[in-house]
């Protein structure tokens, strides 16, 4: 029974810069894995390469499917959601015209509007602001609309970079209590990049930690959280 | 008072035709944020196509359904032969290849069908139902031709899966493609339905003002106007903007600064918008949280 993701000797570059240098790691149906790292480890460049988004050489399988060259497009259709960090919203759009681009690839027209609902029960904030252009919402509405237009595709993973970055504690508190329970009741598993990792601790059930673009240490959050090296200089006591 | 109603109806029927030209720019503009300069020589090229079918015998809407047709192909394949290699190059290098193919276009068309001004048949008879007092029957025709046309968009953007995508890749395409659009066919396919808007717009001018290889030349300047006028992301201001463009351009003309600077009163405007109302008159001010 392959892993629903199995990254292997994963190597990324912009141009001539390469980031990543043979990461290797596999995470499980149902779970949330945290990966972590200070600025500039390869945390986001280890989203965009799952997404296929940059150059990327090693091999990436989701559900035993090779995704190494193929186009991002088609990424998305293996049922593999991206929040991008800076949430990736249509600014000039409405909000429910982003939940429907959300929902693009699939082809159950009807539980489509079902779900837009029951995205708008979850955030009701997005609710009230339906008709309105996306870029006028505040932070934290718009991550939540990034989120949920993430979720439009009923994906199978969810790939989440930095949903924290920028947002006051008590939003991220509510997203975040939002992202577990999604976890829970609709089996999304998640990929979560935070460089907050008491946040993400907090969160998954497994986490990595990347340095220069390699696995430092990979672990159940218990064990990264008790451990010394990680305590010191990720979580700062 | 007669000469001025006058002014005011050609001036209405000519940004008929000035507001087709503009619903093309908007359309490539809609899919790809790059004004196509272009435009002209390709609706000119069209219609020496809709011309050589009709010489041949074919009946008139014949000709201009598969004219259209074949516009939408080579504007698709325009996309994603000539302009996909610089998808992601720098604005100016985009500008450089419309320009190339303006060339290109306006030179074929005097190849293929050489440089003596030919006439084209209007599909609406001189004296049929839709001549009223103030419009002859082609002019009438044009404006409900360019009305039909201008509804059909806005449907078409507003309401399906398509058009809809199509926006998304225009205005953030790398975000288009973590929701499965396939963000090179949106540019092709905005590409196409903009060729064949300009076939349109160009079998429309040309029983007016006669065919030849540079009869979209002056037009696609007044196009220009009208859809910055506009404001350059929507349809409607295209069409708002052409007429706004046409009944100026006249009435300036004739009874201000002479009927030799009527091309500048586009300039002007082109200018002017851009300076004092870069939005145009209905364009989406996009706001942006930094």
């Amino acid at each position: 029974m392959p892993s629903l993701l199995e990254v292997a000797d994963l190597t990324a570059a912009y141009g001539a810069t390469q980031v990543l240098h043979g990461v290797s790691f596999a995470i499980e149906a149902g779970q949330i894995t945290a990966v972590l790292g200070a600025n500039g480890a390869g945390k986001t460049t280890t989203l965009r390469a799952v997404c296929q988004m940059v150059r990327t050489g090693g091999s990436v399988r989701f559900e035993g499917r090779e995704l190494v060259g193929s186009a991002t497009e088609n990424v998305v259709r293996l049922g593999v959601a991206h929040v991008p960090d800076g949430r990736g919203t249509f600014a000039a759009l409405s909000v429910e015209e982003n939940l429907r681009l959300g929902a693009y690839v699939r082809r159950d027209k009807p539980r489509v509007a079902e779900d837009i609902e029951r995205m708008y029960a979850r955030f009701p904030r997005l609710k009230e602001r339906r008709h309105q252009q996306a870029g006028t919402l505040s932070g934290g509405e718009q991550q939540m609309l990034a989120i949920s237009r993430a979720l439009m595709l009923r994906p199978k993973l969810l790939l989440l970079d930095e949903p924290s970055f920028g947002l006051a504690p008590k939003i991220v508190a509510e997203i975040f209590r939002i992202l577990s329970t999604i976890n829970a009741e609709d089996k999304v598993s998640m990929l979560l990049v935070e460089q907050n990792a008491h946040l993400a601790l907090g969160l998954a059930q497994h986490a990595y930690l990347l340095e220069t673009g390699r696995v430092a240490l990979s672990g159940t959050s218990q064990a990264l959280m008790a451990d010394e090296s990680v305590r010191r200089v990720y979580l700062g006591y | 008072m007669e000469g001025f109603l006058h002014q005011v109806f050609a001036g209405v029927a000519n940004g008929c035709i000035y507001g087709s030209v503009a619903l093309a720019l908007v359309m490539i503009y809609q899919a790809t944020h790059h004004l196509n300069f272009a435009q002209g020589e390709m609706a000119t090229f069209s219609t020496f196509i809709a011309w050589a079918l009709i010489q041949q015998g074919w009946p008139y809407w014949a000709a201009f359904a598969v004219t259209v047709a074949v516009s939408f192909a080579a504007g698709l394949v325009i996309q994603r032969v000539v302009l996909r290699p610089v998808e992601r190059a720098p604005v100016l290098t985009n500008v450089n290849v419309f320009i190339g193919l303006l060339l290109i276009f306006n030179a074929l068309s005097g190849w293929l069908f050489d440089h003596t001004v030919k006439s084209f048949p209007s599909p609406f008879a001189q004296e049929s139902f839709l001549k009223t007092r103030f419009f002859s029957a082609h002019e009438m025709g044009s404006f409900l031709v360019m009305m039909a046309v201008l509804l059909a968009l806005y449907a078409f953007f507003r309401f399906t899966s398509l058009g809809l995508a199509m926006r998304a890749a225009a205005l953030n395409p790398d975000s288009a493609r973590l929701v499965g659009i396939r963000v090179s066919w949106m540019l092709a396919v905005g590409w196409g339905l903009a060729a064949a808007i300009g076939a349109v717009a160009g079998m429309m001018v040309a029983p007016v003002v006669f065919l030849d290889p540079n009869m979209m030349a002056g037009i696609l300047l007044y196009g220009f106007a009208s859809a910055l006028l506009g404001g350059v992301d929507n349809p409607f201001g295209a069409v708002i903007g052409g007429l706004v463009v046409g009944v100026l351009e006249n009435l300036l003309g004739a009874y201000v600064i002479g009927t030799e600077l009527k091309l500048t009163v586009a300039l002007v405007l082109i200018v002017g918008t851009l300076t004092l109302m870069p939005a145009g008159l209905f364009g989406k001010r996009v706001v942006t949280r930094v």
